[in-house]
C-alpha cells in the first residue's frame, strides 16, 4: 500500500512537471541581456542606451583623454619625462589625430533604426531621442570630417549576408563637401526636435545643434577659401577639397546658423560675466556648472563620488599646492602663448625683460610683467606668485646678483630644467584647473565639465563668417562683445577686423580647449606656422599676433630675484628654451589629412588615399 | 597532480623541440638595391622623407611593404624571390613618377630572383649640375647651376628657392634639425640659373670639430620635398 502511494505521488509529480510543451520549456527569456524590443519600449532604457553613445563621442581635447590631449603645438612644454617626446619629436607621423570608428557609426544606425521601428514609446520621447541620436552621428561624422576630409557615408546598418561578397558593403569616400554637407542639414532638420532650453547641457539641445552647424559650415567654408592656397591639398574625387565656389555660401550658412543662437532663438545664452575680477571671470567660465552659467552650450559633465571624473586637476595642478604628493604640474603653457595675449591697448609686444640698450628690467613683484594685459592671460594661464586654492605658486629660477651671476635654489614649483611635475616654463595651466577641496587626489578625483560648445566660440564663429563675406562691421560688433568681457575698453572699428585678428581671437580665447589643430588645419597656416625650423629668440619677439608667426618650440619665462645691489629684492625675467626641447615641430602637406591606414584600404579598395602621404 | 604532471612535462618538451624548425620560415636573402636616377645622375633628397612602397600580390590582404630613399637617392630592401609592384605615392619627391588615367600611381613591375640591382628612372623638376664646394677661414662656398629638366608648361614649375645648407652630421638638408647654418636666394632673384654661388658662415660648433657637412638643394614650388646635389665633408 505504502508502495502504492509512493509511486502515485512520484509518478504523478513526473507527470505534472513534465508536461510542459517544449516551446514553454526552452523560451526562457534572457535575464542578462535587456532583449531589444523591452529597450526601446522603456524611456529609461532608452536614455542608459543613448547614455553611452554619448560617453563614446570622440573629442580632440578632452578632460577625459587625459592631460596630453591639451599639450603639443608649440602652446605648452609637457614636464613629465616620459612624455618629453611632445618637444622631441621633429614632426607628426601622417596617422596621427585619426578617426575611423564605424563600430559607433553602426551602434548609432541600429539606435536610430530601431528608434524608428518602436511603437512604445510616447511620440514626444521618441522625437527627442531620435533627434539626439542623429545629433551624435552628425557630431561623430563631423569630428571624422575634420581629421579625415571625406569619409564614407553610411546612414543604414550593415548586415553581411554570408554570402562571401562584401563587395556591397565596400563603400567609397563621399566627397568632403558632402560629409559637411551632411552634418548641416542634419542640424538643420533635427534643430527644431530639440528642447530649445538649456536645462540640461550634456545633452543634445537646439543650441548645440545649431553651434555644431554653425562651426561645420564654417569649417566647410574655410577649407574651401583657403585650400586654393594648397592645390596639392585635395583629391581628384573631392574626397579632399572644397571647390572655393562653396565658400560664401558655407560662410553665410555658418553665420545664419549662429545668428539663430545669438538672437535667443535656442534657449537663453549669454556670456558669461559674473565676477567683478574679469581674470576670476574667464576662470569660472570652466568651473561654474550651475545655472548662472548661460555661456556653456554644450558640456561633457562629470560628477565626483558617482564614478564619473578625470584626472586633470591631478595632473596639472601647482606642484607645492598638489593634494597628491609629487603628482602635478604637467601641463605648462608656453611663453609662445603668453606673450600673444594683447595689451590692453589692442596692441601687440613681447614680454619686456630687457630695455632698449639690453639691460634686464627690474620688477618690483613677479607679476608686474604681465601687467596691463588681456585679462584672458591671468584667466587661463597660472602667471608666476598667481593664486590658485588661496595659496601662492612659488616659481623662481633662482638668484641673480647685479653682475649677472645667477645662483640660489629654484622655488618649489620650478622652473629646473628637466625636472618634471613642476612646471618648466614657469607657468602652470589654469584653465579647467579645479579649486575645489580634494579635486587634486587620485581618488576623489575633479568634476569640471568639459565645454565642447560655448557661447563665445559662436561668437567668434560668427565674426569669422561675417569677415569673410565682407561684414566686417558686424565682425567687430561679434569680437567686441568677447573683447569686452576680456577687458578691452577700445572697441574694434570696422577697418580693424582682419584675419590676424580672427586668428589671433580664436587662439587666445579658445587655447587650450581642442580648436588650434584643427582651425590651423582649415586656414591651411599649419605648414607655415609649424616649419620645422627651431624658434629662435628673435622670430619668438618679433612678428607677434600675425596668423602665420612661426612657433615651432615652446618657449619659457624665467624668473630671477636680484640680490645685492641697488635692486636687491627685484625680479628679472629671462627668456628660456627649455633644454628638453630638442626637436621642432614640422608639419607637412600630408599632415593635413590623416592616414587611413593599409588595412582599411586593404579591406576595402573603394578606399583612396589621401594626398601628400 | 604527480601523475598529470609526469604527462605534461614530456609532452610539452616534444612540442616545443618539434615546432621550432616547423613553424618558421626562412628569413627573407633576396636583396633589392638601386638609385633613383635621372639619365644615370642619382637625385638626392632629405633622410627619409621620400617614401616608396612595394606590393606582392596574392596572399590576401594587400598592404605596402613601405620604406624610403636614402639621402643620396639610394634605397634597398630585403625581399624574398616573387613578384613586386613598386610605386612612389602621389606628392611625394621632387620629380615626376607616372600615372594612370584615373590619377593612381603608375606601378613598376619587378621580377625579382636572387639579389638584383635597379636604379629607377624618373623625371625631376630640376637637376643641379656641377656642385663644388669649397671652405675657406670660417665660410663655406657653393658654386653649382641648375638646369629645367621639365619643359612642358603644362607640368613645368618655377624654383622657390636654392639654398646651401651645412650641418656638423652627414645629414645635411632643409630640416631645422638637419642644418646649424644655410644661406639661400629665392627663385625670383637667381640671374643666371647655371651659374649660382652661395655662400654661408659656420657658426661655433659645440664640440668644436674642423669640419662640416655641405649640400646645395632646389625647392620647386608646389612641390615639399625639396631636391639636393651630392654630399661633401668639408675640413676647414
Amino acid at each position: 500500500m505504502k508502495k502504492i502511494i509512493s509511486l502515485s505521488i512520484i509518478s504523478a509529480v513526473i507527470s505534472l512537471s513534465g508536461c510542459k510543451k517544449d516551446s514553454e520549456f526552452l523560451d526562457i527569456p534572457p535575464i542578462q541581456v535587456i532583449p531589444t524590443e523591452t529597450a526601446f519600449s522603456d524611456p529609461a532604457l532608452v536614455l542608459s542606451i543613448l547614455g553611452d553613445l554619448y560617453n563614446r563621442q570622440v573629442d580632440f581635447s578632452s578632460l577625459d583623454n587625459g592631460w596630453r590631449s591639451f599639450a603639443d603645438f608649440s602652446e605648452s612644454f609637457p614636464s613629465e619625462n616620459g612624455s618629453s617626446f611632445i618637444v622631441e619629436r621633429t614632426g607628426w607621423g601622417y596617422g596621427e589625430w585619426g578617426t575611423w570608428d564605424y563600430a559607433y557609426i553602426r551602434d548609432l544606425n541600429l539606435f536610430l533604426q530601431r528608434m524608428g521601428a518602436t511603437t512604445k514609446l510616447k511620440d514626444i520621447d521618441k522625437v527627442r531621442f531620435t533627434a539626439e541620436g542623429r545629433f551624435l552621428r552628425a557630431n561623430y561624422y563631423f569630428e571624422m570630417a575634420k581629421r579625415m576630409g571625406g569619409v564614407p557615408l553610411i546612414l543604414e546598418p550593415m548586415e553581411y549576408d554570408y554570402k562571401e561578397d562584401v563587395t556591397n558593403l565596400q563603400v567609397p569616400r563621399a566627397k568632403e563637401s558632402e560629409v559637411y554637407d551632411f552634418v548641416i542639414s542634419e542640424a538643420e532638420a533635427i534643430k527644431d526636435q530639440l528642447p530649445a532650453d538649456l536645462n540640461d547641457r550634456s545633452r543634445a539641445t537646439k543650441a548645440a545643434a545649431l553651434a555644431m552647424q554653425a562651426r561645420a559650415a564654417l569649417y566647410a567654408g574655410s577649407i574651401a577659401k583657403y585650400g586654393a592656397t594648397t592645390p596639392s591639398v585635395s583629391l581628384p574625387g573631392g574626397e579632399v577639397g572644397i571647390p572655393a565656389a562653396n565658400a560664401e555660401g558655407y560662410y553665410n550658412k555658418a553665420l545664419a546658423a549662429a545668428q539663430q543662437i545669438i538672437n535667443g532663438t535656442a534657449g537663453p545664452v549669454s556670456l558669461y560675466k559674473v565676477l567683478p575680477n574679469l581674470s576670476e571671470n574667464f576662470a569660472a567660465i570652466f568651473l561654474d556648472k550651475s545655472s548662472v552659467n548661460q555661456e556653456a552650450i554644450f558640456i561633457e559633465d562629470f560628477r565626483a563620488f558617482a564614478g564619473k571624473v578625470h584626472g586633470f586637476t591631478t595632473n596639472d595642478q601647482p606642484y607645492s599646492i598638489s593634494d597628491e604628493g609629487g603628482d602635478a604640474g604637467r601641463l605648462n603653457p608656453s611663453l609662445n602663448l603668453v606673450e600673444s595675449f594683447e595689451m590692453l591697448d589692442g596692441t601687440f609686444a613681447p614680454l619686456p625683460t630687457t630695455d632698449g640698450a639690453g639691460n634686464p628690467i627690474y620688477y618690483d613683484n613677479q607679476e608686474d610683467i604681465f601687467a596691463g594685459r588681456d585679462a584672458r592671460l591671468a584667466g587661463s594661464v597660472l602667471i608666476p606668485n598667481g593664486v590658485f586654492k588661496g595659496k601662492r605658486v612659488d616659481i623662481k629660477a633662482g638668484t641673480i646678483t647685479p653682475a649677472g651671476v645667477t645662483g640660489g635654489t629654484a622655488g618649489l614649483d620650478g622652473p629646473v630644467n628637466g625636472l618634471e611635475f613642476r612646471t618648466q616654463t614657469g607657468f602652470y595651466i589654469r584653465k579647467w584647473l579645479d579649486p575645489t577641496i580634494g579635486s587634486g587626489r587620485r581618488g576623489r578625483g575633479s568634476d569640471v565639465a568639459f565645454i565642447r560648445y560655448r557661447f563665445a566660440e559662436v561668437l567668434l564663429n560668427a565674426a569669422e563668417a561675417a569677415f569673410e563675406l565682407g561684414q566686417t562691421a558686424l565682425a567687430a560688433d561679434y569680437l567686441n562683445l568677447v573683447r569686452s568681457r576680456a577687458g578691452f575698453t577700445t572697441a574694434l572699428a570696422a577697418g580693424d577686423v582682419t584675419f590676424d585678428r580672427i586668428v589671433h581671437e580664436r587662439r587666445v580665447e579658445l587655447a587650450f580647449e581642442g580648436h588650434i589643430l584643427f582651425d590651423y588645419k582649415r586656414w591651411r597656416i599649419a605648414h607655415q606656422v609649424w616649419t620645422g625650423d627651431p624658434t629662435t629668440l628673435a622670430d619668438l619677439k618679433s612678428n607677434i599676433g600675425l596668423a602665420t608667426k612661426k612657433s615651432t618650440q615652446p618657449w619659457g619665462l624665467w624668473p630671477y630675484q636680484v640680490t645685492g645691489g641697488l635692486n636687491d629684492g627685484k625680479w628679472i625675467f629671462k627668456e628660456v628654451l627649455p633644454s628638453r626641447v630638442s626637436g621642432s615641430n614640422r608639419f607637412q602637406l600630408g599632415n593635413y589629412y590623416s592616414e587611413i591606414g593599409a588595412n582599411i584600404r586593404a579591406a576595402n579598395p573603394k578606399i583612396v588615399r589621401q594626398p601628400n602621404q | 597532480m604527480k601523475f598529470k604532471l609526469l604527462y605534461i612535462l614530456p609532452i610539452t618538451l616534444i612540442a616545443l623541440m618539434t615546432s621550432c624548425k616547423k613553424d618558421n620560415y626562412d628569413e627573407p636573402t633576396s636583396k633589392l638595391s638601386g638609385r633613383i636616377v635621372y639619365q644615370g645622375q642619382s637625385l638626392g633628397f632629405e633622410n627619409s622623407q621620400v617614401p616608396y612602397e612595394l606590393y606582392q600580390f596574392g596572399f590576401g590582404k594587400v598592404g605596402p611593404i613601405g620604406a624610403s630613399f636614402a639621402q643620396d637617392g639610394s634605397y634597398s630592401t630585403l625581399l624574398f624571390d616573387g613578384q613586386y609592384k613598386l610605386i612612389i605615392p602621389n606628392g611625394q619627391g621632387p620629380f615626376l613618377w607616372p600615372k594612370t588615367a584615373s590619377g593612381a600611381p603608375d606601378t613598376l613591375l619587378i621580377n625579382l630572383k636572387g639579389n638584383t640591382q635597379l636604379d629607377i628612372e624618373v623625371t625631376p623638376y630640376y637637376m643641379i649640375r656641377n656642385a663644388t664646394y669649397s671652405a675657406s677661414g670660417n665660410a663655406v662656398t657653393a658654386n653649382f647651376g641648375v638646369e629645367k629638366i621639365v619643359t612642358d608648361p603644362a607640368m613645368a614649375r618655377d624654383i622657390e628657392r636654392v639654398a646651401l645648407f651645412i650641418n656638423k652630421t652627414q645629414f645635411v638638408s632643409s630640416a631645422g634639425v638637419n642644418r646649424i647654418a644655410d644661406a639661400g636666394i629665392n627663385g625670383s632673384a637667381i640671374a643666371d640659373p647655371s651659374q649660382i654661388s652661395l655662400s654661408v658662415n659656420i657658426p661655433s660648433i659645440t664640440p668644436t670639430q674642423n669640419y662640416v657637412f655641405a649640400r646645395v638643394g632646389v625647392k620647386v614650388a608646389g612641390v615639399e620635398d625639396w631636391l639636393y646635389g651630392p654630399l661633401e665633408k668639408l675640413t676647414y
